[in-house]
């Protein structure tokens, strides 16, 4: 079972943090390595997931969906309607009851689209912790409606002016920060990146997306699904999807990445597509770099893809090819968007947009019989400025 | 022998405390570099600390993130920075330690930066993102090249880390004497002290303590209990304050002697 004890996913992964964290990754690890077997815990995590958040999610038969691409049967696993609106609540909660056990008394997060820091200020604000989110500028822009959500729930918004604004130095921030105050803070890390045991902590908190589909999915049609399909920034609900999925080997994962302008472009946020393996943020794994090995400036349309590394469990996955990497560009995500929003009556995040819009190309050539879980992450109320100035609206 | 040790013997021979500086490479410019490093051995520096800058500096605080930024904007990178070392080496012997994450080095190649910087004359490295965990290979092509690795120790440290990275360090240790960022303050950690005296129950190796120090009222106060002094963010002030000046290696001059003095003074 990986990671092994040093935080490593065949090569990738790892610990390349400053001394001064190393102390608290390890009280981290022991503590969630504790709690991992406390039943006590995971009962309590289960009744606030369950009465608080909204789980189980439905895993919706998307009828209109399957009927317009006249191919595979497609199945959506509703994040986007869970308490704040994505996904990251599954990781938050857990993370928050872990920085209660551990007596930390401050929660620190990074966010991109918001969506992570929405669900951190939740958490901090249902278990009574003082939280302060980091944001770059450029996100705070593009992402109004979430900066005003955290502050509501009571949370502090760290605007972050350096680099390329956005949530590369959102997470340079937050990192400089616990370095700084990691006796009394624990930093929510919302993405399965960053130094052991993140990675692992949040795709274990994440996976219950992929247990609960492989359950519901039983229940309906009695079998497996054929095809995975999930956004990839960070890749928390990928890996949250396809964990459980891991030794199924005739389930295929399909992570699509945001191609940006296009692949061919120098705008992209494409770390497995396009990028070499590097080290960024305490983690070996695929990076957006060039030659010098100076981290690039991704882009995506999307703030929540909007990063030039990727965790490194896929980046394993990549490499023994137990999952396949695609891309969708802002374009293609743009009409995902609105695609879904007109067949379906559901309007997503335009993060999932991405895995929507790679349907268009996968659903069609598949026979009827196949079925595809698509993991519709978050919902699109934070995106509609944009999406009103991208479509003319 | 190489030139840390060879410099740290002779201090302990004459009973003096080391001062060290860093300065990162190529701000504001490669030629400017160059005679700053020349004027820092006139003044009797005792060890350079050389930044290779790196884009998301996450153990840095803003004075040297916006060093790193304008020593970027100058397309600077590890083979020029070699080139400017081996051009400073044909003038000075002055101990040089590189200091930078560790992507670039990853990317260059462990074992070729290793043999390149050891033929350019530098004479260690020390990677604040990588804890000697991950260091196996650098480790292992360093000690064959007789090639410092010198590993950090913080406040929160555990002893039994304590005696893991004391072991693993070569060239002297490097004690960050706070939990935070680099960057000058006002007023320092008073835990300072008694950690460094347990560091220094646990090894013979030379512990040098940085992060914060400005004054040369800290300055004194650090070289009383530890083996040398690390300077960097404040140096970098006054580059930044005189960065379009001719002169700005004599600006940096008369800031480093006024820190000296109360170091080699005890």
């Amino acid at each position: 079972m990986l990671p092994d004890k040093r935080g490593h996913f065949n090569g990738f992964g790892g610990k390349y943090v400053p001394e001064t964290l190393m102390v608290a990754l390890d009280e981290l690890e022991r503590e969630y390595k504790r709690a991992r077997k406390d039943k006590r815990f995971k009962d309590k995590l289960d009744y606030y997931l369950r009465q608080y958040a909204g789980r189980p999610t439905p895993l919706y038969y998307a009828e209109n969906l399957t009927k317009k691409l006249g191919g595979a049967r497609i199945y959506l696993k509703r994040e986007d309607l869970l308490l704040s609106g994505a996904h990251k609540i599954n990781n938050t909660l857990g993370q928050v009851l872990l920085a209660k056990r551990m007596k930390k008394t401050r929660i620190i997060a990074e966010t991109g689209a918001g969506q992570h820091g929405v669900a951190t200020a939740t958490a901090a604000a249902m278990f009574g912790l003082s939280c302060d989110v980091y944001m770059g500028d450029e996100d705070i822009k593009r992402q109004s409606l979430n900066v005003f959500r955290m502050k509501l729930l009571g949370a502090k918004v760290i605007p972050v002016h350096s680099g390329s604004k956005t949530l590369k130095d959102a997470i340079n921030e937050t990192l400089r920060d616990w370095v700084t105050n990691v006796r009394d803070t624990h930093y929510v890390l919302g993405s399965v990146v960053g130094p052991h045991p993140y990675p692992m902590i949040v795709r274990d908190f994440q996976s219950v997306i992929g247990k609960e589909a492989k359950r519901q999915l039983m229940r309906k049609e009695g079998r497996l699904p054929d095809y995975l399909v999930a956004c990839v920034g960070g890749g928390s609900n990928s890996i949250g999807l396809f964990h459980p999925f891991f030794k199924e080997k005739k389930v295929r994962f399909i992570g699509v990445e945001a191609a940006g302008e296009g692949l061919r472009t120098d705008k992209h946020a494409a770390a497995i597509m396009g990028g070499k393996v590097g080290v960024l943020h305490g983690s070996k794994s695929f990076v957006l770099q060039n030659s010098d090995g100076q981290i690039d400036i991704a882009h995506s349309v999307s703030a929540g893809l909007d990063y030039p590394g990727v965790g490194p469990e896929h980046s394993y996955y990549s490499r023994i090819k137990r999952a396949s990497y695609v891309g969708a560009d802002d374009r293609q995500a743009l009409k995902g968007f609105k695609m879904l929003s007109e067949v379906e009556g559901i309007i997503p995040a335009l993060e999932p947009a991405h895995a929507i819009a790679y349907l268009t190309k996968l659903a069609p050539r598949l026979k009827k019989e196949k079925i595809i879980i698509v993991c519709l992450s978050g919902r699109g109320d934070k995106d509609i400025d944009i999406v009103k100035d991208a479509l003319k609206l | 022998m190489n030139r840390i040790d060879k410099r740290f013997k002779e201090l302990r021979r004459k009973k003096k405390k080391a001062f060290i500086v860093y300065v990162t490479a190529g701000d504001p410019n490669a030629k400017a570099t160059e005679r700053i490093i020349l004027e820092l051995d006139r003044c009797g520096v005792d060890i350079l600390e050389l930044g290779i800058p790196f884009s998301d500096p996450i153990a840095d605080g803003p004075t040297i993130q916006a060093a790193s930024q304008r020593s970027l904007s100058n397309n600077i990178n590890i083979g020029k920075i070699l080139g400017l070392v081996g051009r400073v080496r044909r003038a000075t012997d002055i101990p040089i330690a590189l200091m930078t994450y560790y992507n670039p080095v990853y990317i260059y190649g462990i074992k070729d930066f290793v043999k390149d910087a050891k033929d350019a004359g530098v004479d260690g490295i020390i990677v604040p993102d990588l804890p000697p965990e991950e260091a196996e290979e650098l480790i292992s092509y360093s000690r064959r090249a007789n090639f410092k690795n010198i590993f950090l120790l913080s406040p929160t440290s555990s002893r039994e880390r304590i005696k893991f990275i004391t072991k693993k360090s070569s060239g002297f240790i490097y004690y960050v004497s706070l939990t935070g960022v680099t960057g000058a303050r006002e007023s320092l950690p008073k835990d300072i002290a008694n950690n460094v005296k347990m560091i220094k129950r646990m090894t013979d190796k030379p512990v040098c303590v940085g992060f914060g120090v400005s004054t040369p009222k800290q300055a004194r106060s650090i070289a009383r209990i530890a083996d040398g002094v690390i300077v960097g963010s404040a140096v970098i002030k006054v580059i930044e304050k005189n960065l379009k000046k001719r002169d700005i290696h004599k600006k940096v001059a008369r800031f480093i002697t006024s820190l000296i003095r109360p170091v080699k003074g005890i």
